[in-house]
């Protein structure tokens, strides 16, 4: 019962505690650039997350031959080559969201947290811890992405889903949501300084969550101590 | 000791860089003709929806060719040939507008035999999101208000955005934008009605391109 305890520390740490959108605030170039609508949020969140997990796998599965003097233009080598995979398969069967995504799926390389959870736990794991912890990080980054990319495109556009089909086929077109009826684009919500607000309200939410749980804890402890204590002086 | 590590370190970076170039190379084998195949059928979507498919019997992709004209902006540009059963139809030139509010604008403009335009669509663009970027058929069907529209003599001041007195609708909040599209578009219809002689017997050079 020992492996599932670990598995559900990974999840927790990639998901929400140490999260790479929220906690270690890596990848922001991407995050703050492509999240104006939910369709390109899932775009990039997912190609992240396919290279975090091929890259942490094969970081994982070489750990043991490659010295730790040049390991980093290696992890680089890995991660760089994988991106261009992406983009390559991106390019060939999704034409419209590869066109969408433009410069910022390239940029994929350059994602911080990606090289960082390659040094921090693949090169120190197992082939299969590593490559889950690839898919717990790349899912909680693509979950940011995707909360932040459905926060920018309500407000900003009034609408959800639009341009699904340009990921999913033609088949989701009729996705799309009509939130609320804008007359006018909300500007702010779409450029950059609006992401970035976003983004600190998101943190600020998080932190809050946080506190509260923290709250709670403490006050059990406390119940205890006093039990012990009553019991002591009887 | 040094020398060998040095030597050892030099060789796996070697081999691993071959490995990796050898994947890339493997995945782009096998997407190349997909991505070819794929940028074609965009190409041909957008001729097609510019020049409607039944007015003309050619592949237009195959009867290009580059030609260079400071009417059209800076470096080479396209122009695709729409002919039924010899005819001249119709072509679509590939221009530049300089003087976009964040750089250029490329367009793609189809003009009817008879000077008229047959549509227009922006190829690729920097503009503002949420003010600019209405030149996109996806955000806003401004781009389709120069269909069926003709330049009237050596001076039309009708071909300007409507706060310049002209036809054209701006955007509230962005003028530069639609002012650089309409300026771009009237070169090129120009452009057209000089050259239009020359163009329909020039030789296809790029073909499939």
């Amino acid at each position: 019962m020992n492996i599932p305890n670990e598995y559900k520390e990974l999840a927790w740490q990639g998901l929400w505690k140490n999260n790479p959108g929220l906690v270690q605030l890596l990848g922001l170039c991407p995050l703050l650039a492509v999240t104006s609508t939910v369709v390109n949020a899932l775009g990039l969140g997912l190609a992240t997350m396919f290279v975090l997990i091929c890259s942490n796998a094969t970081v994982s599965a070489i750990q043991h031959w490659v010295p730790k003097e040049i390991r980093i233009p290696i992890f680089v080598l890995i991660i760089a080559a994988f991106v261009t995979c992406v983009q390559l398969l991106m390019n060939a069967f999704t034409y419209g969201l590869y066109e969408s995504l433009g410069i910022f799926l390239p940029l994929i390389v350059t994602n911080c947290a990606i090289i960082g959870r390659a040094e921090a736990y693949a090169s120190k794991n197992p082939v299969k811890q590593a490559s889950f912890d690839g898919l717990m990080m790349g899912l909680g980054f693509l979950l940011v992405l995707v909360v932040l990319g459905a926060i920018r495109e309500v407000l900003g556009q009034g609408t959800l889903f639009d341009g699904a089909q340009l990921l999913l086929g033609d088949w989701a077109a009729n996705l799309r949501i009509e939130v609320m009826q804008l007359d006018n684009q909300f500007l702010l919500a779409i450029l950059p300084p609006g992401a970035f607000i976003a983004m600190g309200f998101l943190i600020a939410a998080k932190n809050k969550i946080d506190d509260k749980i923290a709250q709670h804890q403490p006050k059990e402890q406390e119940s205890q101590i006093e039990r012990v204590r009553v019991n002591f002086d009887s | 000791m040094m020398r060998q590590a040095i030597e050892k370190n030099a060789k796996l970076l070697a081999l691993f860089a071959i490995a990796c170039t050898a994947v890339v190379g493997l995945v782009h084998l096998l997407t190349k003709d997909r991505i070819v195949e794929q940028e074609q059928l965009q190409l041909v979507n957008t001729l097609n929806s510019l020049i409607p498919p039944n007015k003309h019997n050619n592949a237009m992709t195959q009867s290009c060719f580059y030609i260079s004209d400071e009417l059209l902006g800076e470096n080479s540009h396209k122009v695709y040939l729409a002919t039924q059963d010899e005819q001249p139809v119709a072509a679509a030139i590939t221009a530049t507008a300089p003087d976009g509010y964040n750089g250029n604008i490329e367009l793609l403009v189809a003009v009817n035999y008879d000077g008229s335009v047959s549509g227009v669509r922006v190829i690729k663009h920097q503009e503002t999101p949420g003010l600019g970027d209405k030149v996109e058929l996806r955000k806003n069907d401004w781009i389709l208000s120069f269909s069926g529209k003709k330049i009237l003599g050596e001076q039309d001041n009708r071909w300007a955005v409507a706060k310049d007195g002209g036809m054209f609708d701006q955007f509230t909040g962005a003028t530069i934008t639609p002012r650089a599209v309409v300026n771009a578009v009237k070169r090129t219809v120009n452009y057209f009605n000089l050259h239009k002689a020359q163009l329909f017997t020039h030789a296809a050079t790029c073909q499939g391109e």
